[in-house]
C-alpha cells in the first residue's frame, strides 16, 4: 500500500466539495432570482445578447487560433533561457530591459507569472528586475496586446504595450531606489541550475512557425470596419460607418454632416428608407475580403511545417498544452462577457460615465484603484473594458485599467506580502496605481 | 519509500506534474508518499524558479515542465 492515497482521498474529497459548491450556487441563485422584475429580465436577456455577439464575432476567428498560439509559446519557447538573463549574476542593464519585455513571449497564464517573480526576486537578480518583471510580465503577452489592438482599437493596444514596457522599467527603479539601504535578505539557497532544453532547432524555424500562426490570427479575425455610403430613397447620400443591423433598422455613425446631425453622430435609418449600402473601397476592406484566402494559405504554412519539422512528441504536447489553456481560459471568458452583460445592464449608463466617462485625475484614479484590487482573468479584461466603453468610459481611464488591472488584483498582493513583505507590497501597489493613473491620463488627453 | 514532492502554486500543469509521477510511481511498483507544496516561500527554499517542479528525496529533478511518464519512470527508477 502506498501512503500516498491519504494524500489523494483528501484532495478527492476537495474536489466534491467543490462540485458540491456549484451545485448550491446553481440552486441559490436559481431560488432567489427576482425574475419579477423587468429590470432582472432585461439584464439576463442583455447578457446572453453580449455572449452571443462574443461567441460570433469574436470565437472561431480569433479565441481558437490564440490558444494554439499560446499552447505554441509554452511549448516551443525556451522559459530557461529569458530567466538565465535575470539570474544572480546578471547585469543590471540587461536584467531591467529583459524583464520588462520577455513578458511578451513568457507568462500567458497570470498563475505562473508570481513564481517567476518570487524567484527573480530571492535567487536572481533582485527587487528592481522582479518588479519590473512583475509588472509588465501580465499585461503585454502577445495574445492580450493582439487582442487589445484588435476589439479596442489600434492605438490602444500599442499604447498598452508601450505603456507596460516603459514604465514596468520605471516602477523597477523606482522599487530598487526606495529600497536600497535595505539588505537584500536571500535565502541561502542555490539557485536550481536551470533545465538545458536548449531548442533542436534554428531559431528562425521556430520564429517562422509561431510568425505563421500570428499571421493566421491576424487574417482570419480581420477587422471589417464598416465604411460605407449609403444613399437614401429620397435620393440623398452620406459616408458613415455601420454599427449595428437589426431586421428593419440601421444604426450608423456619420462620417460627414447629414441632416442636420454632425459628423461624428450615431444616427437610426429604418431599412425602406435606404436604397443602397455601397462599401466604401481601401486596403483594410480589400484584406477583409480575402482574409480567409490570406489565412489560409498562413494555415497550410503552419501545417507543413508542423509535418516537416516537429517530432510527434512535440506535435502532443503542443496539443496538450493548447487544451490545458483552452480548459483554464474560456469558461472564465465566456463566463466574464456573461456577467459583465448582466452587471452592464442593470448599471445605468450614467453610473459609469459619472465615475470614468472622462480624462479628469479623479476618474484616472478610480480605474485604477478598481483596476489594482479587481482580479482579471487572463484576457478577460478586454471583452470588460469593450462593455464599459459602450457605457460611457473614456478611452483616459480605460488604458488606466489596461495597465493597473492584470499587473495587480488583491489575492495576488497577498501573496506578494508574503514573498517581499508588507511594506514593499504597499510601496508598489502605491507606485502601479500612480503610474496607471499617469499613464491613463497621458493617453487620453492624446487619444481622446 | 520515496518522497515525491510536487512544487507549484496550483496551476492545471501542477496536477498534471502529479499524476504523471504517481503513475510512473505505481507502473515502477515503486512505494512512495506524495506531497504538495504551493507555499511560494517553500518552493523558493529548493531553489527553484520555475514552477512546476518535482522534489525526488529532497532532490530537484525537474523543474518547468512536465515530463512524459516515461521520462518520469527514468527520473524514479
Amino acid at each position: 500500500m502506498s501512503s500516498g492515497t491519504i494524500g489523494s482521498r483528501i484532495e478527492g474529497m476537495k474536489k466534491e466539495l467543490k462540485v458540491f459548491g456549484w451545485i448550491a450556487g446553481v440552486f441559490l441563485v436559481a431560488y432567489f432570482l427576482p425574475l419579477a422584475n423587468p429590470k432582472i429580465n432585461a439584464a439576463i436577456l442583455e447578457a446572453f445578447k453580449l455572449l452571443q455577439w462574443y461567441v460570433r464575432n469574436h470565437t472561431l476567428a480569433c479565441v481558437v487560433p490564440a490558444m494554439f498560439i499560446a499552447g505554441a509559446i509554452t511549448t516551443f519557447l525556451s522559459q530557461a533561457a529569458v530567466l538565465r538573463h535575470l539570474g544572480p549574476k546578471a547585469n543590471k542593464v540587461t536584467a531591467y530591459s529583459v524583464a520588462s519585455v520577455s513578458g511578451t513571449i513568457l507568462a500567458v497564464c497570470s498563475c505562473s507569472v508570481l513564481p517567476m517573480f518570487a524567484g527573480i526576486y530571492k535567487l536572481g537578480a533582485g527587487l528592481g528586475p522582479a518588479a519590473a518583471f512583475l509588472y509588465s510580465g501580465p499585461a503585454i503577452n502577445v495574445l492580450a496586446i493582439f487582442l487589445t489592438a484588435r476589439v479596442l482599437g489600434f492605438p490602444i493596444g500599442v499604447g498598452r504595450a508601450v505603456g507596460a514596457i516603459a514604465f514596468s522599467m520605471l516602477i523597477g527603479l523606482l522599487m530598487a531606489l526606495i529600497f536600497r539601504r535595505e539588505e537584500q535578505h536571500r535565502n541561502n539557497v542555490q539557485p536550481q541550475t536551470l533545465p538545458d532544453d536548449a531548442p533542436h532547432r534554428p531559431l528562425w524555424k521556430t520564429s517562422a512557425f509561431l510568425g505563421c500562426m500570428v499571421a493566421f490570427l491576424v487574417f482570419s479575425d480581420w477587422f471589417n470596419p464598416g465604411n460605407v455610403i449609403v444613399q437614401t430613397s429620397d435620393g440623398g447620400r452620406f459616408a458613415a460607418v455601420t454599427l449595428q443591423e437589426t431586421k428593419d433598422e440601421v444604426v450608423f455613425q456619420l462620417q460627414q454632416d447629414w441632416k442636420g446631425q454632425a459628423s461624428g453622430e450615431k444616427v437610426t435609418v429604418p431599412k425602406r428608407e435606404i436604397a443602397q449600402v455601397e462599401e466604401a473601397k481601401t486596403w483594410v476592406m480589400s484584406v477583409y475580403h480575402a482574409r480567409w484566402y490570406l489565412a489560409g494559405v498562413m494555415g497550410l504554412a503552419v501545417l507543413l511545417m508542423a509535418w516537416r519539422w516537429l517530432t510527434r512528441e512535440e506535435v502532443n504536447a503542443w496539443m496538450s498544452n493548447t487544451w490545458d489553456f483552452s480548459k483554464m481560459i474560456v469558461p472564465l471568458l465566456f463566463g466574464g462577457v456573461f456577467v459583465t452583460g448582466f452587471v452592464g445592464a442593470l448599471l445605468p449608463d450614467k453610473v459609469v460615465a459619472g465615475l470614468v466617462g472622462d480624462n479628469s485625475l479623479l476618474s484616472n484614479l478610480v480605474a485604477s484603484v478598481i483596476g489594482a484590487f479587481w482580479y482579471f482573468a487572463t484576457l478577460t479584461e478586454i471583452p470588460i473594458c469593450e462593455a464599459l466603453r459602450k457605457l460611457g468610459m473614456h478611452s483616459g481611464p480605460m488604458m488606466t485599467l489596461l495597465l493597473a488591472g492584470p499587473a495587480l488584483s488583491l489575492p495576488s498582493m497577498l501573496v506578494l506580502r508574503s514573498i517581499m513583505g508588507l511594506k514593499k507590497t504597499v510601496v508598489f501597489t502605491v507606485l502601479v496605481v500612480i503610474m496607471g493613473t499617469s499613464t491613463g491620463m497621458l493617453f487620453g488627453h492624446f487619444f481622446p | 519509500m520515496k518522497k515525491l514532492q510536487i512544487l507549484g502554486t496550483g496551476c492545471a500543469k501542477c496536477t498534471k506534474l502529479a499524476e504523471t509521477a504517481e503513475q510512473a510511481a505505481k507502473s515502477l511498483g515503486v512505494e512512495y508518499q506524495l506531497e504538495k507544496i504551493t507555499d511560494i516561500n517553500a518552493i523558493m527554499n529548493f531553489g527553484v524558479m520555475m514552477t512546476p517542479a518535482l522534489v525526488v528525496d529532497g532532490v530537484v529533478k525537474v523543474v518547468g515542465k512536465v515530463p512524459s511518464v516515461d521520462e518520469m519512470k527514468k527520473l524514479l527508477g
